[in-house]
């Protein structure tokens, strides 16, 4: 309570002139105001349960997980031997696993949503963009198992016609030939990861039109005023104002991917394994806690409950640095 | 300033077709290509998904599906859905009721009591981060915290829903705080009412059509979470109206169980309940966006 926030006069509307809080001030002073104390106090204690449950996400699974980091020390995150029944836990397999999958994510994700929001605000007709901003929406309500559903049941069997194609036509070629490389049920990283860029593009599609939606309609006249085509406009107004934003959308994207658990867990293939192959089955962090939390016990869920605190640290750096990134853009845009 | 653009789309364009060389026209052209293909490659898995989930789901879709235990054996057809649909509307009925007050007490605090100050600022971010939190780790959560201690319950897994709907009711409601004009609190102190007076009576009821329609986006999410619901609720066969005691059942789970079985009759059970989800999951969605298209025209008339 005794942050400065405290001094603010309870009594005075926000962003009001200090004048105006005047008057309702006066009444406030007359008579002690228990009813004001006792609401203000409620609506702050409910606005502090946030960072209460944060840290007590951090505590407690920290605490369950501790046995296992104990255990294994820094070989938890450097190393590739994960056999639990052995009571060894090198997670490396899952963290490669689970970077690679949402940078495949961002490859295919990225594009697509960017092109989608200059779209819906610099070339949709005017009667079209709520209508795409509808389809967004529907994309991102659809639940994630649902899309892993269809991801293992249709899209997998299918593709992996076209993984087979690629990887024949790269066989013996020197980088190529690796990165496309032989596939066995569909269920993999390529699978996983394009799964995830349809999951992740509306959330990096809107971030991106509202950061689109703050450029002055000025710089895009002027653009146009000297001749520019509807694409010269946008390289020379629309994308160096919202290049930070962006970046920005991408990376809570990013968070998003990574975070993503159960669609990945069905469609990556269940298989702890550091290749190149794109087209191998591999496993992931999230995945593989859920696949395998049922059957552990003792050290084996320490550990696995110690991959969530990872991917819980690796999520929050990737949020706070993408939402420290977001609003140094806000204020810069409150400035100007 | 859309006027002017499309203005220019019709009467500059004669112009500007004269004045520019082949090669910046062809780049146009490409960028535009982009664009619009962007949407159509973005729809392609929407319509395949909904497809899918349509055809494949319908066919289990009866009256039985809505009032019938779970088939017990994975590899027969029969049975229907029931617990796992009262499990999930309970189960995301009681994190809304634990989220939402709390969740909209937050942004009051944060809008008319913390305003620029630093705790605001704090609180803030970190529910912004929250948001960001990924939803197994919740369910990884509550497990330490409650389901370790009180077993596996429906009321484990509505507190991992709780916590993700949280960040989100905070922020959006936060935003339909912001948009209540100032005259109108200024106008309710003019007649003595003191600030919590004020807040209760005049600004929630004038900003209650755009919160309503964030917490339904908010349901929408949660409805169709598995991860933190793995952890936390067990596996129930039979109906469990009782969130307190015993495991419970959810569609999503159901979904997430069948569709890893070699069994088609148990792929069936997955897409009927994927079916079932959807269309819970849509109807919130389509409301909200009913819900706040009218604010929306009100606030601009």
């Amino acid at each position: 309570m005794a942050s400065p926030s405290t001094e603010v006069p309870d009594a005075s509307p926000p962003n009001a002139d200090p004048t105006y809080g005047s008057g309702a001030e006066l009444i406030a002073a007359g008579r002690v105001n228990r009813g004001d104390q006792a609401f203000r106090g409620v609506a702050l204690v409910a606005g502090l349960t946030v960072l209460v449950i944060l840290a007590m996400i951090a505590v407690s699974t920290t605490r369950e997980a501790w046995p296992a980091f104990q255990d294994q020390g820094l070989s938890f995150i450097t190393t590739n031997d994960w056999v639990p029944a052995e009571g060894r836990f090198g997670a490396l397999a899952f963290i490669y696993g689970t970077i690679l999958v949402s940078v495949l994510a961002l490859i295919f994700a990225v594009p697509i949503s960017v092109g989608i929001a200059l779209y819906a605000n610099e070339a949709a007709p005017q009667r079209f963009k709520s209508s795409v901003v509808y389809v967004m929406d529907l994309l991102a309500a659809i639940p994630s198992v649902v899309y892993g559903l269809w991801g293992i049941l249709v899209f997998a069997p299918n593709v992996k016609g076209v993984y087979e194609a690629v990887g024949g036509f790269f066989e013996g070629w020197p980088v190529l030939g690796t990165i496309f490389g032989p596939t066995s049920s569909g269920r993999s990283f390529m699978t996983a990861g394009l799964i995830l860029a349809v999951m992740i593009t509306p959330i990096v599609t809107s971030l991106s039109r509202e950061v689109i939606a703050t450029v002055p309609s000025a710089q895009r006249e002027a653009a146009y005023g000297m001749g520019a085509t509807r694409w010269e406009m946008i390289r020379a107004a629309v994308l160096p104002w919202s290049r930070g934003g962006i970046v920005g959308a991408v990376m809570l994207g990013l968070g998003r991917a990574m975070g993503e658990t159960i669609a990945v867990a069905l469609v990556i293939g269940s298989n702890p394994q550091i290749t190149a192959d794109l087209f191998a089955p591999g496993d992931a962090m999230a995945a593989v806690i859920v696949n395998q939390f049922g059957e552990a016990s003792g050290l084996f869920r320490s550990a696995l409950i110690g991959l969530g605190v990872v991917l819980f640290g690796i999520t929050i750096i990737v949020n706070v640095s993408a939402r420290g990134i977001v609003s140094r853009f806000d204020r810069r845009i409150a400035g100007s | 300033m859309t006027d002017v653009l499309e203005r220019q789309d019709d009467s500059e364009r004669l112009l500007l077709d004269a004045t520019t060389s082949r090669s910046r026209k062809v780049r146009n052209c490409v960028a535009s290509i982009w664009m619009v293909g962007s949407l159509v490659v973005a729809m392609v898995p929407l319509a395949f998904v909904i497809g899918y989930v349509v055809v494949k789901g319908i066919g289990l879709i009866n009256v039985t599906w809505f009032t019938e235990d779970i088939q017990a054996r994975s590899r027969e057809a029969g049975g229907g859905m029931a617990p796992a649909i009262v499990g999930t509307l309970l189960i995301t009925g009681a994190a809304t009721l634990m989220a939402v007050p709390l969740g909209i007490l937050g942004a009051i605090y944060l809008n008319e009591y913390g305003g620029k100050g630093r705790t605001a600022g704090l609180i803030r971010f970190m529910s912004d981060v929250m948001t960001g939190v990924p939803s197994i780790v919740m369910g990884l959560f509550v497990y330490t915290v409650f389901t370790l201690t009180f077993g596996l319950n429906g009321l484990g897994g509505a507190l991992a829903l709780a916590c993700l709907m949280l960040p989100i009711v905070i922020r959006s409601t936060e935003e339909m705080l912001k948009l209540v004009p100032d005259e109108l609190r200024d106008g309710s102190y003019a007649l003595g009412n003191r600030k919590w007076r004020t807040v209760t009576t005049v600004v929630l009821p004038e900003a209650f059509g755009g919160i309503v329609s964030g917490v339904m986006l908010a349901i929408a999410r949660a409805a169709g979470e598995t991860a933190p619901l793995v952890f936390t609720i067990g596996a129930a066969r039979a109906l469990n109206p009782n969130l307190l005691d015993g495991a419970n059942a959810a569609l999503s789970l159901q979904i997430f169980n069948n569709s890893q079985s070699p069994f088609p009759a148990s792929q069936d059970r997955a897409w009927a309940a994927a079916l079932t989800l959807v269309a819970i999951v849509f109807l919130f969605t389509i409301a909200a966006r009913v819900v706040s298209a009218r604010v929306a025209r009100r606030h601009s008339a």
